[in-house]
Order: C-alpha cells, then structure tokens, then sequence
C-alpha cells in the first residue's frame, strides 16, 4: 500500500468514525428526547423493563398483578391499620408521618363542607395521648351530625406514577407486578417524589435520609401474605389481591361494585379501588 | 443526626405527611443563584453578542460574577439532599424522565462554558501577568496561559471568534439551566399554585432582571470601592435592561395569577385564601409592589426625565435593590408558598424556618453571600475593569 492509499484509508476510517459517532450521539439525543418529552410512556412501559425482579424464592412477579381495594362503608376508624403498619415497615415514631392513614369525614347540620381529620390532628393525638398510639378523639360528640364515615388512605400504586417519573436516579420504580419500590440503598434523598405525590401518600425518613411509602407490604405478599393493614382490620374494609386471578377478593369487589379512583384527573391511574366515598374526598 | 423541627403548624384539611416540610429555605436559594448566573450572562453576552458596547465596563465582570455563582449553585442542593455522597448517581445513572437528573448536565456543560469563556476573555491580561510577574503568581498565570502567548492581531481575532461563538452558546446554554429550573416546579402535577406552563418562563425573565440587577449593585460598589467615576452610560445601559425585561416579567406573572384565578380549579378557593392572607404581604406587597412595581416606575421616571449623573446611579442602585429583593420573595412565595398550600386544596401549613441547622436561614444567608467574597478574590486575580481585556467582535472590528 503506497503512501497514497494509506491516506485515503486513514481518511475512509475516519469518515466511517465520524459517522458512527454521529449516528451514535443522534441516537442517544433521539432517546434523551424521547424519554424526556415522553415521560409518561417511560412510567407506563419502562420502568417494570428496567427493573431488575426481587430475588424471593418461588415468586415470579411477572404471574401477578396486585390491586387494593377500600369500602369506605365498612371502616370504623378503629386505627388498627396505621398502628399495624408502622410497626410492621418501621414507619417513623412520630405523629406526623405515615404510610397509610384514615381519614374522617364529618357533616354537621347546616353546614355545607365536610369537617376532615386524621390520626395526626393534634387533638386526636391529645386523645390518644400518644404519638405511638391513635385513636379518633369524640369531638363531634355534642354537635348535630348529618353524615359521617371514614376513608382509609395509603399509597395507589400508580399505572402511570408521577413519583417514578420525577426521581432522578431511578431508585424508585414500578415492578411487574404492579407496586412502586424504593431501593433506599440507591436513593439520594432529594424528595422530588414526595412533591410530586398528589395523594401525600409519601414521607421522608429523616434518620435513613431517604424518601419511604406504602409498598402495601411488598415483603408480605410476595410471601403469600396479606399486607399488614389489610391482616389486622377487624372489618373487612380493605381488601387485596390478584387481579390475574379472577376468583380473588379484589376482583370480585372490582367486579361487583362501582368502584372509584382518587383524582383520576391526574392521569396517574391509581390502582386503589374505593367503594363508598363522597364528593369531599380527594 | 438533627432534631425534627419541621412538622408544621396547619389550619383546616392536609395530608398528614405534608405536615414535615420537605423543601426549605434552601430550595428557594437554589433557583435565586442559578436565576443571578443567567441574568448575569446575558449581560455578558448583550455585550458580546449583541455589541451593547456602552456594556463594556461590566462585560467581564458579568462572567466573573456567573462563575462565582455557578460555583455556589449545587450547594443548597448538596445540602439538602438525604445522601448528598450519592449526588452524582443523577448524572452517572440518569433517570431521563425526570427533569432533576438533568441538572448534572446543564451544571456541568455550563461550568466548562464559563470557565472556557473567562479564560479566553482574559488571555491577553493573563499573558501579560505572566510575562511581567516572577513570583509565585506570576508562575499561576504562566500555567493559566496554557503555552500560548500569542497576542497578534491574528491570535486576538481567532479569540474574539471562540468568545462570540461561546457567548451565542452561553445564551441557551444559561437560560437553559434556569428554564429548567421553572420546569422542575412547573412540571408537577401535584399542586395548583406550581403547576403552570408559564413557570419556566416566569422564571427566566424574573432571573435575567436579577442578574442584570446584581451587576449594577457589584459595579457601583465596586466602584466606590475603587474610588473611580461610576460609568453613567453603563449604568443607563444597564437599567434599560432591567426596564425592559421587569416589564415582562410583571406581565407574565399577571398573566400567570390571572389564568389561575380565571381558570378556578379545584382549591382554588384555598389559593385564594393565601394569598389574600398570609401572602399579601410576601407576595403582592413584598414581591410586586415594592419589588417590581416601584423599581419600574423609578426607572420609568427617570428614562422619561433622562435622568443622568449621579441621580441616575443612586436611583438605578436603588430599584437593582429592590429587584433583587423582589426576585428573591418570587422564589420564596413559590417555593415555599406552594409548601404551604396543602395539596388537598383545602387546607394551609405554615413553614416554621429552622435558624440555625443546614438548613437553616444563617446557612441560606452564608450561600448567598459567598458567591460575592469568591468574587472578590476572582476580580484580585482578574481584574474585569481592565482595558487589557479582550474586547467583543464589533469593537474589534470598529478599532
């Protein structure tokens, strides 16, 4: 190969670098652009792709597809849920921070808007006397109530969760099985996905310096167990399952009730099913 | 580890998790120094790019003072973050879905932007410090030269080309990053009072007039400092630009609070509520009456009078002051603000800011502080007021 040759093959190499570089970088903007601008098609589609599966003997996450369902008609407020679910996932030992909670809706006579509370209100926790225990103060004792009822809350699982959407390492995703992780090994603590939560349904662990949710006890029932709060409601007012097995509770409930999401606005898809809630409830 | 001091007092309906404020003070810090480096760089580039030469005086004092600030940016985040020794998985493992993994990026490429810019900006003075200087410095500036210390006609014509391409690059490349910003609160669903297509956009413009702003407050200061005559054309140059951006920028956030009050959705009787209570003060009074309305209206004032000499300096100093005060109450009351409107719409939190602590208002005070002492040493070492400096295109044209 003479001197010329050499050149031009240096050349040809070159051009072919250049080139492959080129339709590198274009695909990889192409892909950056994408991800970017169809950040919802990412949540719906890849994030259960990108996950890698829990290594649980004998589960495989690809047979299941949970789903959680609430009859706000059947809830007494007892509080046995939250208490249960703190000690369970190590919720942090305050009165302020939870991965599932009840709410109480409350219609005195005359007035036009519900009277809303939680566990948390400093005059349940007055009742309780204890940030550890809850319990409902009667406060509504003497007053004339039109209508009442609880609504337990916890985290929806979302088909399309602005929480995944916004973390910006990936520590938190969507199994295949349909529940929302954080691997707290991973993330950085930024809190973007408690900001990004309609529903509040997330918190921030303070000592462990990482954000935490409601996994409706993803370590339970990838053992064939129920979740905690479900376990220990002595009513029956929640209710989880399969939805690929269409003899389980969930699917039944779905199946024979009109069910509701919250804020379906939001476009999340949240996969909590409530029976008996009211117009008040967001 | 620090004491829980952030569960917040609230009135009516919130989440219970909303009672810990997730986002302090510092979050609100954030935005306000990215907001100064991008205003800050279109003074720059106004000058470099657009040939406002009556811009000169503070051309290179603009770049020192983004650099500074840019160098402070990550702080309030680094601090803030639960396990700031993971920072970097945003960048090295992305998630690019979410508009925060791509802070890394803009950070970064902008840095190196700067820092490239700056240097070529200030070879001919570094050339001339190394030649001339043979202490300790003067070997600091031999390595700043990089081996180059060709000043021809030709060298200095090949720098002003890369300082015009870098400052058209600077452009996106600065007002991308703030614009960022705006859409990281913009772009969530999950409150009215941030979920707005406007925000990147309010953003933006609220940061150029800071920006623009601080530099009048750095060049008056600094000449006084100096005990030389403030540059009264600049420092008109300077307030055209603010009263022609506070302009937009008032317009754009009317227009913003209009379209959410004439939209009224869902807790909107909240927002309402807040901002005719406790955000009056913070918000229409602090932020657009003291802050934008009447700095506008002085520089209206004094633009219709022509108004000059050292009235002009003291009037332009004083609304600078009251923008950047004003920009900074606007990250604040949306920072914060959208904290402490609960998400429920039904219900208000009030933040109880920590003094001291990492997340404190003494730290918050120090961040926004530090940038100007690392200017300061910058401008001992680079001395913008130079005439040594490399000038833009059109003047090297015009010489």
């Amino acid at each position: 190969m003479d001197e010329k040759d050499q050149l031009e093959g240096h050349e040809k190499d070159r051009r072919q670098f250049l080139g492959r570089l080129g339709k590198a970088l274009a695909g990889g903007a192409a892909a950056m652009a994408a991800g970017a601008v169809l950040p919802q098609a990412t949540a719906a589609t890849g994030e259960a792709a990108q996950a890698t599966p829990p290594a649980i003997p004998d589960y495989d996450w690809t047979k299941h597809r949970w789903a959680f369902g609430v009859d706000a008609t059947k809830c007494i407020g007892c509080l046995r849920c939250v208490e249960a679910c703190k000690i369970e996932n190590d919720v942090p030992h305050n009165a302020h921070q939870f991965r599932t909670w009840v709410e109480r809706y409350v219609y005195l006579e005359g007035e036009e808007h519900a009277r809303i509370d939680s566990q948390q209100d400093p005059v349940n926790i007055a009742a309780s006397g204890s940030e550890e225990h809850f319990r409902f103060a009667d406060r509504y004792r003497d007053a004339k109530v039109e209508k009442a009822f609880f609504v337990p809350k916890l985290c929806n699982q979302c088909t399309h969760p602005a929480c995944v959407q916004v973390c910006p390492v990936g520590a938190t995703y969507k199994t295949e099985d349909g529940v929302i992780l954080i691997d707290h090994d991973y993330c950085i603590g930024c809190r973007y996905c408690v900001q990004a939560c309609p529903y509040g349904a997330r918190l921030f662990n303070e000592e462990k310096g990482v954000s935490d949710k409601c996994t409706w006890c993803y370590h339970r029932i990838t053992k064939g167990l129920q979740p905690a709060c479900v376990e220990v409601c002595p009513v029956g007012a929640r209710i989880f399952g399969d939805l690929d097995d269409k003899q389980s509770e969930i699917s039944e409930f779905i199946r024979e009730n009109r069910v509701h999401v919250l804020r379906p606005e939001t476009g999340n898809a949240p996969n909590v099913f409530y029976v008996g809630i009211d117009k008040e409830v967001l | 580890m620090e004491p829980l001091s952030k569960f917040a007092p609230y009135t009516g309906w919130v989440y219970p998790n909303e009672t810990v404020f997730e986002w302090s003070v510092l979050i609100a810090v954030y935005p306000y120094l990215t907001g100064l480096v991008a205003g800050a760089f279109t003074v720059s580039s106004l000058y470099q790019v657009f040939g406002f030469q009556r811009l000169k005086p503070v051309a290179h004092l603009a770049l020192l003072t983004s650099l500074s600030f840019m160098i402070f940016v990550p702080s309030p985040l680094l601090l803030h973050l639960g396990h700031p020794e993971r920072a970097f998985n945003a960048t090295l493992t992305p998630h690019w879905s979410s508009a925060m993994a791509m802070f890394g990026y803009f950070a970064s490429f902008y840095v190196l932007l700067l820092v490239v810019e700056t240097w070529f900006a200030y070879r001919p003075y570094v050339v001339e410090q190394a030649q001339r200087r043979q202490d300790l410095l003067g070997r600091f500036y031999r390595v700043l030269t990089l081996g180059s210390y060709d000043l021809s006609d030709h060298a200095m014509s090949y720098d002003r080309k890369w300082l015009f391409a870098l400052a058209i690059v600077g452009i996106p490349g600065a007002h991308g990053l703030h614009g960022y910003v705006g859409f990281m609160y913009g772009s969530l669903k999950s409150r009215e009072w941030w979920s707005s297509d406007l925000m990147p956009v309010i953003f933006l413009f609220s940061a150029i007039i800071s920006g623009v702003a601080l530099l009048v407050v750095l060049y008056v200061a600094s000449c006084k400092l100096r005990k030389s005559p403030v540059d009264v054309p600049c420092v008109k140059g300077l307030a055209y630009t603010i009263w022609g951006f506070i302009m937009i920028a008032i317009t754009l956030e009317a227009l913003e609070f209009a379209s959410l009050v004439y939209k009224g959705r869902e807790g909107i009787d909240m927002i309402m509520e807040y901002v005719t209570g406790r955000l009056l003060i913070p918000y229409f009074v602090l932020q657009f009456a003291v802050g934008a309305i009447t700095p506008f209206f002085i520089l209206s004032y004094m633009i219709w009078r022509g108004t000059t000499g050292r009235t002009l300096v003291a009037g332009v100093t004083l609304s600078a002051c009251l923008v950047l005060f004003s920009v900074f109450m606007m990250r604040w009351n949306v920072v914060i603000g959208g904290q402490e409107i609960s998400k429920t719409g039904k219900g208000l939190l009030f933040y109880q800011p920590l003094v001291l602590g990492k997340e404190g208002l003494v730290v918050a005070v120090l961040l926004t502080l530090a940038p100007v002492v690392v200017l300061l040493g910058l401008t001992r070492l680079f001395p913008p007021w130079v005439e040594a400096a490399t000038s833009s295109p059109s003047a090297g044209e015009a010489q």
